[in-house]
């Protein structure tokens, strides 16, 4: 169905602006849905051709009922994808529908552009209707329950992904080469009185040390711990044909949809900053601003228990242009202790925008946040961490301390807030048993939660599995036999 | 239209479906759990559904938030029942389900596996429902029989010999047409009248009544499932009986003391002029804390039982609630003179915990 004209012709013209400030995306197909449809389309996380399972409906269920009762209303939907496609909300006020429109040229400029997103896969719409064709295959053949029950399997296992293999090439051929070279002690020659000056014994002893060390680990499966533990599932754990495909399209999905987790801020940072600038500089007419105010305003609204992304990714751009512009970087200016000078500070260099654009094309959230969320930032945006307290049973501000903000920020950013789990052995004892480690870095794991996932594990491994990780600083091993779960302390 | 999300959606209800089965006793024991929306739904809250991965603990992640307030500013509450479990975004997810009635009475009666009643009487009331199950040369479109319209084309084909098995193409002439067509059927159902006595005399406190009341609902529920059509009568009773409404059945506050065969006396009466016992499927259900005032009551309570009531009712129920300062006595005179009395079913009832296996007692024999 074709677009209403006034959005036909505002979408040509916000187009053609958002062209000249620079903005670079695939040309971005918009459709009109009614409310309902939204839901359906964003249960399905915005591919409404997804293979069949109970969880959408369970995502639909709670968006239906939050509409119902007026908690929120999604305006708008965009997928990564070449072309992209964008959903709007039918009955949307006509200045709402062009705040969204520039909003969504924004996120298709920074899906095209951000380098975390060069790795996805651009025809993911054909490519997630070809999946949910095929788990309709099996389900026809396998039956509903049985491949429910493996997908509900699947679905524990998700975050298990390794996203920074899809930029750096793994290899193992090197290993291969390296083995001939480890088998002997490498003597220098010398003349046997000279020997011992030459090669001491010490020397040769640590030789034959890392070798044996090197003969052990060879004898490691994998040699290297895999972090990618969804992909070494699929090679090394014992599944049928079709559940191995199914994992696949799991996995595929999964590193799809990771480069959107870990670039929240930037990327609705981004569009915020462009379909404001868009609006309030070329587009709004006298008569709408106050409605596009009033939108606005509510985009950026934040919650005290909760950082509102859109605000603080819009905030951090518009603070680091001017910093640009004024040029507040650099040793002079971090060296510089007068507050008066330093707040006054404007050598007029103009490189903001380019700045800008710079950052939208190398970060994503955790290095933005590391390199640009300064100590002023900080107290401009009158930020505080927040803590538990029982005995009053509330939140409470727990300081409004620089340090303990950015730490906590990127602690809940690293690794998208996911913990670090490495298939560490999938030889454990000899028995062919599965060994994980979690790399501990202060926050321990969600302990009920990890049992179950421990057995989820299981159940495609077939053999006992086991989880290393940290619990009130001591180190534990989690296992799980295929019938019980254990838990013990590991003494070193 | 169809849209995907419903099958999705479908299947999420029924898992939500599978826990309510899955904890029924938990309902079944705290009613007030159940909300009542109209006359024919419950909505029953249930935990949400949460697939577990390997994830940092929330309390662990301190949050962050924005606004103004010095430290230890109180910025929300934390979870309700404050059993420390809290994670560091306020928030705990629970979903209303909503059921019928009738889904819920299936559910009570799959859990404690309840037969189904067996109706006696004569079948009074006579319902028509509609079945397909013929066929029709006519008939709408959408009831056209796929299977048999081709199958008539193929013989068609076949006869006259222009089947070829090598390019099967069939196609049916409009004569050819089958349609499913549909019959009236006609089915018995039979009615069943629910007679609720309670004690009410000073030693039935809030506590038994509030057992009575879940465990009346309960029973309400599953007869209602098995029945059409069910009447309900309420009797209380101290020293005397009367009939009265449900509200005030549930809500009255009586004292005095207990005399049982009136109660009884009254039920016989009402069962005389108002249901034919031939044509009635009749159930009696009495709750006391089982203090009778002598025995001459007693016996006088087991005259009617034995001359009357046993005889005209489909089930006689007996639900002793323990209190504080009743005897409890009726329920082992009832059990010492009516030993293999089929029809007598009593039951003891402790607490509330209680309920779901009296409810079984009550309705695990199928009458």
């Amino acid at each position: 169905m074709g677009l209403p004209a006034y959005i036909e012709n505002a979408k040509k013209e916000i187009q053609k602006i958002a062209r000249d400030y620079g903005l670079d995306f695939f040309d971005t197909i918009f459709e009109m849905v009614d409310f309902d449809q939204m839901n359906e389309i964003a249960s399905y996380g915005g591919f409404p051709t997804r293979y069949p399972h109970w969880r959408f409906g369970m995502e639909y269920d709670e968006m239906k009922k939050g509409y119902a009762y007026g908690l929120h209303k999604i305006y708008e939907m965009v997928i990564n994808n070449n072309p992209c496609y964008a959903y709007l909300l039918r009955g949307n006020k006509p200045v709402d529908q062009k705040l969204v429109v520039a909003h969504v040229y924004a996120h298709c400029d920074f899906f095209k552009n951000n380098i975390w997103f060069s790795k996805t896969n651009r025809k993911m719409v054909d490519h997630i209707a070809n999946h949910g064709i095929r788990i309709r295959k099996f389900i026809e053949k396998y039956g509903a329950q049985e491949v429910e029950k493996f997908i509900d399997t699947c679905l524990s296992l998700e975050n298990l992904i390794d996203i920074h293999s899809l930029f750096i090439k793994r290899t193992r051929e090197q290993d291969e080469q390296e083995e001939d070279s480890i088998k002997t002690i490498a003597k220098l020659k010398s003349k046997d009185y000279m020997d011992s000056f030459i090669n001491p014994d010490d020397f040769l002893n640590s030789q034959r040390e890392s070798i044996e060390k090197q003969k052990h680990k060879k004898r490691k499966f994998p040699e290297a711990p895999e972090k990618d533990v969804l992909q070494f599932l699929i090679e090394h754990a014992p599944l049928k044909r079709w559940q191995q495909e199914i994992l696949t399209i799991f996995r595929d999905e999964a590193y799809y949809f990771a480069p959107q987790g870990q670039t929240k801020i930037m990327n609705e940072g981004w569009a915020t900053y462009w379909h404001s600038k868009i609006m309030t500089t070329k587009v709004l007419t006298d008569a709408e601003v106050i409605d596009y105010a009033d939108h606005h305003s509510g985009t950026l609204s934040s919650g005290t228990t909760r950082i509102n992304p859109y605000k603080l990714g819009v905030e951090l751009f518009r603070n680091i242009e001017d910093r640009w512009n004024k040029g507040k970087f650099g040793k002079e200016y971090e060296e510089c202790d007068d507050y008066r000078k330093k707040k006054k500070w404007n050598k007029k260099l103009g490189m903001g925008r380019e700045k800008i654009f710079e950052i939208r094309k190398f970060y994503n959230d955790v290095s933005f946040i590391d390199a640009f969320f300064t100590e002023e930032f900080c107290h401009d945006q009158n930020l505080f961490t927040y803590h538990y307290n029982q005995v009053e049973n509330q939140y409470e501000i727990a300081n409004r301390d620089f340090r303990a903000i950015k730490q906590s920020l990127l602690q809940n950013l690293t690794n998208f807030g996911q913990p670090h789990i490495f298939v560490e052995d999938a030889n454990y004892i000899n028995r062919g048993e599965l060994y994980l480690k979690q790399r501990h870095e202060g926050v321990d794991l969600k302990l009920d939660e990890a049992k179950q996932t421990l057995r989820n594990i299981n159940k495609l491994w077939d053999k006992p599995v086991h989880l290393e990780t940290v619990i009130n600083e001591g180190k534990t091993i989690l296992s799980f036999d295929g019938e019980e779960n254990y838990e013990r302390e590991l003494i070193e | 239209m169809i849209k995907k999300i419903d099958r999705d959606h479908h299947r999420f209800k029924q898992i939500l479906r599978g826990r309510i089965r899955k904890d029924l006793k938990r309902y079944v024991t705290h009613r007030e759990l159940l909300g009542r929306k109209g006359r024919d739904y419950v909505s029953i809250p249930v935990s949400h559904i949460n697939i577990p991965h390997f994830r940092l603990d929330p309390r662990q992640t301190k949050g962050i938030g924005q606004g103004d307030g010095a430290e230890g500013t109180p910025i929300a509450v934390g979870p309700a029942n404050g059993d420390g479990k809290a994670g560091n975004a306020p928030g705990e997810h629970i979903i209303e389900v909503e059921l019928t009635l009738e889904e819920l009475a299936q559910m009570l009666g799959e859990e404690l596996e309840l037969p189904n009643i067996e109706p006696k009487g004569k079948k009074t009331v006579i319902t028509v429902k509609d079945r397909y199950t013929g066929i029709r040369n006519a008939g709408p479109e959408s009831l056209r029989h796929f299977k048999r319209t081709y199958k008539e084309a193929l013989k068609r084909q076949i006869i006259s010999q222009t089947y070829n098995s090598k390019s099967p193409v069939v196609i049916p002439f409009r004569e050819e047409r089958r349609y499913r067509s549909w019959q009236d059927k006609q089915l018995p159902e039979s009615n069943a009248v629910i007679f609720y006595m309670m004690d009410v005399s000073g030693s039935m406190g809030d506590e038994q009544k509030e057992i009575v009341r879940t465990e009346a609902f309960w029973i309400d529920t599953w007869l209602h499932f098995q029945y059409k059509q069910v009447q309900v009568r309420y009797i209380i009773h101290d020293a005397i009986a009367r009939e009265v409404d449900q509200h005030t059945f549930f809500h009255t506050a009586e004292s005095g003391g207990t005399i049982i065969s009136s109660a009884y006396k009254l039920c016989n009466q009402i069962i005389n002029d108002n249901y034919d016992p031939e044509e009635w499927n009749i159930y009696l259900f009495h709750f006391s804390d089982g203090d009778n005032w002598g025995e001459l009551d007693t016996n006088e309570c087991f005259d009617i039982l034995e001359s009357s009531l046993l005889l005209k009712s489909n089930l006689f129920c007996y639900g002793q609630v323990e209190s504080p300062y009743g005897s409890g006595q009726f329920l082992y005179d009832l059990r010492e003179r009516f030993t293999g009395e089929d029809k007598l079913i009593l039951s003891e009832i402790q607490d509330k915990d209680a309920i779901y296996d009296s409810i079984k007692q009550f309705l695990g024999k199928g009458k």
